[in-house]
């Protein structure tokens, strides 16, 4: 992804926005008539969805210098994409990451867009184009949700996941339907006093087997959303558990926006 | 997106077939004016009505249960009485609501409870949770249970199977005689096969005009005008209304009229409807501009095997050969068939939590179909219970896929 400019110039063909409202937060992303990005920003989407919407805005159009009416044309996508009333139009989050990941990566693939609430496995064509897709079954197990929940029963903050995983020695599985189920698994591997970091990659390998079994998944795969922006981690998994070749785009979890600012200028 | 909707001017007169139904077994059941049979859908109907009976059919009442939302109050009752909330939601709707003493029946049409059963009479040919319902009810209203135990699934149909069924139909005659307190009348059973017969190759060309581009209805009009197509086969009010309704279908056709406006995508559902947002979906549909144009679930009661010349072989033929109690592959084959006949641009599987049976995603067949290039969507949900169902995911699954079909 482009460093957000600094608005010295204005773009002749104008600007187009990207809104994706999210079940966590929710990304704006901003890009000129060259399809280069000119602002990004995020917010918890909280209880609140309309004033994280116009924060995120507001704050894509100052880093760009652009005034609400130099915006030709604005996508929303995400579970709230509903909500945002000034949008010209809507597109699924399952087709925005498609768009913001062939955007990236220009190739036959597949995505994995890991969300705070759902996951989605999308094969996307050479042509950019997704033809096919799957989410997961209505449970927050191998979500973003469920890492959250586990994280806090354990005191152990998210951002260190990735960190205590890598220093794993050995191979926890973990792997119940239910997140309820999953954490009482968890605090049987503490009371058996498993090592911290080992619990945690077995949480994270929890996730990845969770997407596995979604859809036979080979060739390219791009990993984007919140939760690999987080957990970095995950894609070591995804490599060394099932032999991937991951690829994960610059800010993940700003795909589904791009992807949607992409269609915006369209 | 605000999404017109062409209203069916059948409607009115469908009104009123299900309340002559409906009034009929409440007069029975509330008057002693007839004896009351409850059956399974897709049961001996035929010999039902022949018999004189006025026939309650508890699914139909499941599908007012789930459209009416009632079911969320109810099922709880059934699962605190030791029924698992993973079974039938007909099930556990209905005899919820029994335990609680409710029904929209009482609003709708004027009951005071659920009608009583004189006798139960089912058939396993969908499923084994019709017996284990209608046992519940053997027990709370101590009156004959008997039925017709189908063997399932059937691969090619073979005589066996056929005469099997044939001698379990023909052995409900006896204590259905001594409930009704008369003989069968081989003419009156006849007549009622006829008329079943009718019915259903009326039904059939109602449900095939949604071959034609744009459709002239939709699989969520289906659902509601199928209502006399299970409730009243076997009578001539039911042969009466799908020849207005069939006029209706053939004049939209004529000119122009399409259920959805400006029709774009046209699909194919498998499996149960979602009783509760039947309307939402159908605007979600319309929005899109896509049409479902055909599905397993109203062709489930088109039985061209019905013959009144032999009224029991022929019955135990159409209701073994059903759908539902096929294999794999038959229900594969059947899919692909009306999927080309109706130029579906894919299928949706709705995997209906509580009705194994009639959700045909579970054993890979999605994927194959993907691979032959019919595309195929998965939706989670159920046929009452909507604490299986989230509205975000199945709305944004449907848009998705709705985009992936319009990008092709």
């Amino acid at each position: 992804m482009s460093e957000p400019s600094t608005g010295s110039g204005r773009a002749s063909s104008g600007y187009f926005l990207g809104i994706d409202v999210g079940s966590w937060s929710t990304k704006a992303v901003l890009v000129d008539g060259h399809k280069s990005i000119a602002g990004k920003a995020m917010r918890r989407s909280g209880a609140d969805l309309k004033a994280a919407i116009e924060e995120c805005r507001a704050e894509v159009l100052k880093q760009a210098s652009v005034a609400a009416e130099d915006v030709k044309r604005t996508v929303a996508t995400g579970f709230g994409r509903e909500v945002v009333g000034f949008a010209d139009g809507v597109r699924t989050e399952i087709s925005c990451h498609a768009r913001g990941a062939f955007h990236h990566f220009p190739k036959e693939m597949t995505v994995i867009d890991i969300g705070g609430q759902d996951n989605k496995v999308i094969r996307v064509s050479q042509k950019g184009k997704h033809i096919s897709f799957r989410m997961n079954r209505k449970c927050a197990a191998g979500t973003g949700a469920f890492l959250e929940e586990v994280a806090l029963k354990l005191s152990i903050p998210l951002e260190q996941f990735t960190g205590l995983s890598r220093k794993s020695t050995k191979k926890l599985q973990i792997g119940s339907f239910c997140t309820v189920f999953t954490s009482t698994e968890v605090l049987s591997l503490v009371r058996k006093g498993e090592k911290k970091e080992d619990i945690v990659r077995g949480l994270l390998a929890s996730v990845a087997a969770r997407i596995m079994e979604m859809e036979p998944i080979s060739g390219t795969v791009v990993i984007t959303g919140g939760v690999i922006a987080y957990n970095p981690g995950l894609r070591d998994i995804f490599e060394q558990d099932y032999g991937l070749k991951v690829e994960v785009p610059p800010d993940p979890q700003y795909c589904g926006a791009l992807g949607a600012a992409l269609y915006a200028s369209d | 997106m605000a999404a017109k909707r062409v209203e069916i001017r059948a409607s009115g007169a469908l009104k009123q077939v299900m309340a002559l139904h409906f009034e009929e077994i409440r007069e029975a059941a509330e008057e002693g004016k007839g004896k009351v049979a409850w059956c399974t859908s897709v049961g001996p109907a035929e010999l039902l009505q022949a018999m004189g009976f006025r026939v309650y059919f508890p699914e139909n009442h499941g599908a007012i249960l789930g459209t009416s939302r009632a079911s969320a109050d109810f099922i709880p009752a059934a699962v605190a009485a030791g029924y698992s909330p993973e079974i039938c939601s007909y099930l556990t709707s209905d005899v919820g609501g029994y335990l609680k003493g409710e029904t929209p029946l009482k609003k709708l049409y004027g009951f005071k409870a659920i009608p009583r059963p004189d006798v139960l009479v089912y058939n396993t040919n969908q499923c084994r949770d019709v017996q284990d319902w209608f046992s519940f009810y053997q027990r709370e209203f101590k009156v004959p249970l008997i039925g017709v135990s189908t063997p399932h699934p059937v691969p090619e149909l073979e005589e066996s199977h056929i005469k099997g069924v044939e001698e379990q139909m023909e052995a409900l005659v006896e204590p259905l005689e001594k409930v009704a307190g008369f003989r069968l009348d081989r003419d009156a059973l006849r007549k009622a096969v006829r008329l079943s017969r009718e019915c259903s190759d009326l039904w059939k060309e109602v449900l095939m005009t949604g071959s034609a581009v744009p459709s002239p209805l939709t699989f969520f009009d289906e659902c509601i005008q199928m209502g006399p197509a299970v409730v009243m086969r076997g009578r001539q009010e039911a042969v009466d209304y799908y020849r207005l309704l069939l006029d209706e279908m053939r004049q939209r056709i004529k000119d122009g009229v399409a259920a959805v406006e400006a029709e774009k995508l046209r699909l194919y559902w498998d499996g149960m409807p979602v009783w509760g947002r039947l309307r939402d979906l159908s605007e979600l549909f319309a929005g899109l501009r896509t049409c479902v144009v055909v599905s397993t679930y109203c062709n489930s009661w088109i039985f061209d095997e019905l013959d009144a010349s032999r009224p029991f072989y022929s019955m135990a033929k159409a209701y073994t050969k059903l759908f539902i109690n096929r294999t794999e592959k038959i229900k594969e084959d059947y899919i692909r068939g009306l999927v080309r006949d109706f130029k579906a641009d894919g299928i949706i599987f709705h995997d209906s939590k509580t009705c194994p049976n009639n959700a045909n995603s579970r054993y890979g067949m999605p994927q194959r179909f993907a691979k032959e290039g019919i595309a195929a969507l998965v939706i989670n949900g159920d046929l009452c219970d909507l604490r299986f169902y989230s509205d975000v995911q199945v709305k944004t699954s449907i848009e998705a896929f709705a985009e992936q079909l319009g990008e092709k």
